[in-house]
């Protein structure tokens, strides 16, 4: 089963489907959750590796103890087909991969054992980002620009994601493949990821977790006039047009 | 004008405030106090400046930042008057922050410093409550020090701009159990209010009822629970909070 977003007469559709091919992607979809969206960053094996003696230095001091978090702003949001939209003079862009884990029942203080019991399923997000230059300040300038959070096509039920920790994920840009990795190169597990968060945030119905995106190589660098299309296993593809601001 | 929201009935509610304090349906009608729950007033992105007085930069040995320094708090945090918020156990740090909040009034892209106080809508008063122990050196402020259930208390109602001539001078104090621990000024800005609204549309659209917290200034101090915490911001609103302990919020729940 499948869930996704559609706009009708300026009113949100909510609509299901059995089967990927029942959704007719000619039409812009909207992006398949719109509640409050979280990212963990540093999630990913080999970005860790990549900065882990600077982790030892200033300003950082010593490595994280705790999954480091980010906020996704709702300006962000866009769903299949909608246009990314690069800043002028702001630098590189890189698209950011990532799992989008979707929750399906309020989560306040969930044990890791009980973390899959509050999912709904699984969406793609392609977690748009100026270079990340910096991990010791927040990066609203870099991450919360408008267009910088595709979302969907939409949201496979749990149900039909039976290994959500072992799913390749691969990032072509102008139907050429550039990037691939998968989630099981995540450092905290779906589960873990759950539980801490719930610690002190309550997760809401259609609230959305980033699960962690890669190390943003110059492969994943997206430019005005390409396409992007992220592309994960059982779930689906999300495809996005790159333009100038 | 004075604009809320409460939770009336279990039921979502927008009213004002008249002169005389009374909280005012749609239809004119009364609602008692003690017979309804403060909810925020607003609800869309909230920004929080740190650093943002140079006194408090001072206090916290920083020095004054040269480009605004802000972080994002999640809905989930968002609390309204007269509500309570929990201390979580073991921990030696958790101090209020009153500020001035402003509220955009309407949609904002690229706005140029000239106009951004058209794009104004109002101003309220936020606890921005933070729990330092949980500081580490990523992303920081981290969500878990700033972002917590409860952890910020905002309204009781939004002031409409216009009624505010100045909010560059407004004094700003907090009151624990009645005494007064924080006073500043919103002079002391160290990026003012049309400088923020500028600073942030030029990296994204604000809409109608985002939210901007302007920082706080020196005069910290750590509360208990059983606290009653007094936050208010002159000609904008007084807002208050208690603290409980987290067995008590764990009950509640």
């Amino acid at each position: 089963m499948l869930y996704y977003k559609t706009r009708k007469n300026d009113q949100v559709n909510n609509v299901q489907a059995q089967a990927a091919f029942e959704v007719p992607l000619e039409n812009n979809l909207l992006p398949a959750v719109n509640g409050a969206v979280i990212g963990v960053a540093l999630n990913d094996k080999g970005l860790y590796q990549s900065l882990e003696k600077q982790f030892n230095e200033k300003p950082h001091v010593s490595p994280p103890k705790t999954p480091v978090l980010h906020i996704k702003t709702d300006n962000t949001f866009i769903g299949y087909g909608d246009t990314i939209r690069i800043p002028n003079n702001m630098g590189a862009v890189f698209s950011g991969p990532s799992l989008g884990i979707v929750i399906g029942k309020k989560a306040c203080r969930v044990t890791e054992e009980n973390a899959l019991d509050y999912i709904q399923g699984y969406t793609i997000v392609n977690e748009v980002s100026l270079a990340e230059t910096s991990f010791y300040r927040p990066a609203v300038k870099a991450k919360c620009r408008d267009t910088f959070c595709p979302i969907g096509p939409w949201v496979m039920d749990a149900a039909d994601v039976e290994t959500p920790q072992n799913l390749t994920i691969k990032t072509y840009i102008n139907d050429t493949l550039c990037h691939e990795t998968s989630t099981n190169q995540m450092i905290h597990s779906i589960e873990q990821v759950i539980a801490y968060i719930s610690s002190f945030i309550t997760l809401e119905v259609g609230d959305m977790i980033i699960a962690g995106t890669p190390l943003r190589t110059e492969s994943l660098e997206i430019k005005a006039d390409d396409v992007v299309m992220v592309e994960i296993e059982k779930i689906g593809r999300l495809v996005n047009p790159v333009a100038a601001e | 004008m004075k604009r809320a929201k409460i939770l009336l009935n279990e039921e979502t509610v927008n009213v004002t405030i008249n002169e005389a304090n009374q909280v005012l349906t749609e239809t004119g009608s009364v609602v008692e106090e003690g017979t309804f729950t403060w909810l925020p007033p607003c609800e869309g992105k909230a920004f929080v400046l740190a650093i943002n007085y140079a006194d408090h930069a001072a206090e916290l040995s920083f020095k004054a930042p040269d480009e605004p320094l802000v972080f994002l708090k999640s809905s989930n945090t968002l609390i309204g008057h007269d509500q309570k918020t929990y201390q979580p156990d073991n921990i030696d740090y958790m101090h209020y922050e009153c500020e001035l909040v402003v509220v955009i009034g309407k949609e904002a892209k690229n706005v140029s410093l000239e106009n951004a106080m058209d794009y104004v809508g109002g101003y309220t008063v936020g606890n921005d409550y933070a729990i330092r122990d949980y500081l580490e050196n990523y992303y920081r402020p981290n969500l878990r020090v700033k972002s917590r259930d409860t952890c910020t208390p905002i309204g009781p109602y939004i002031i409409d701009a216009s009624e505010v001539p100045d909010p560059h001078n407004l004094t700003i104090r907090t009151y624990i159990n009645g005494e007064l621990k924080q006073e500043g000024s919103t002079k002391d800005l160290i990026f003012n209010v049309p400088y923020l609204v500028s600073y942030l549309s030029n990296i994204m659209t604000l809409t109608p009822g985002d939210m901007i917290f302007t920082g706080t200034p020196e005069g910290l101090a750590h509360v208990y629970p059983g606290d009653e915490v007094i936050t208010e911001v002159e000609g904008v609103g007084v807002l208050k909070n208690t603290i409980i302990s987290e067995t008590d919020y764990l009950s509640s729940l």
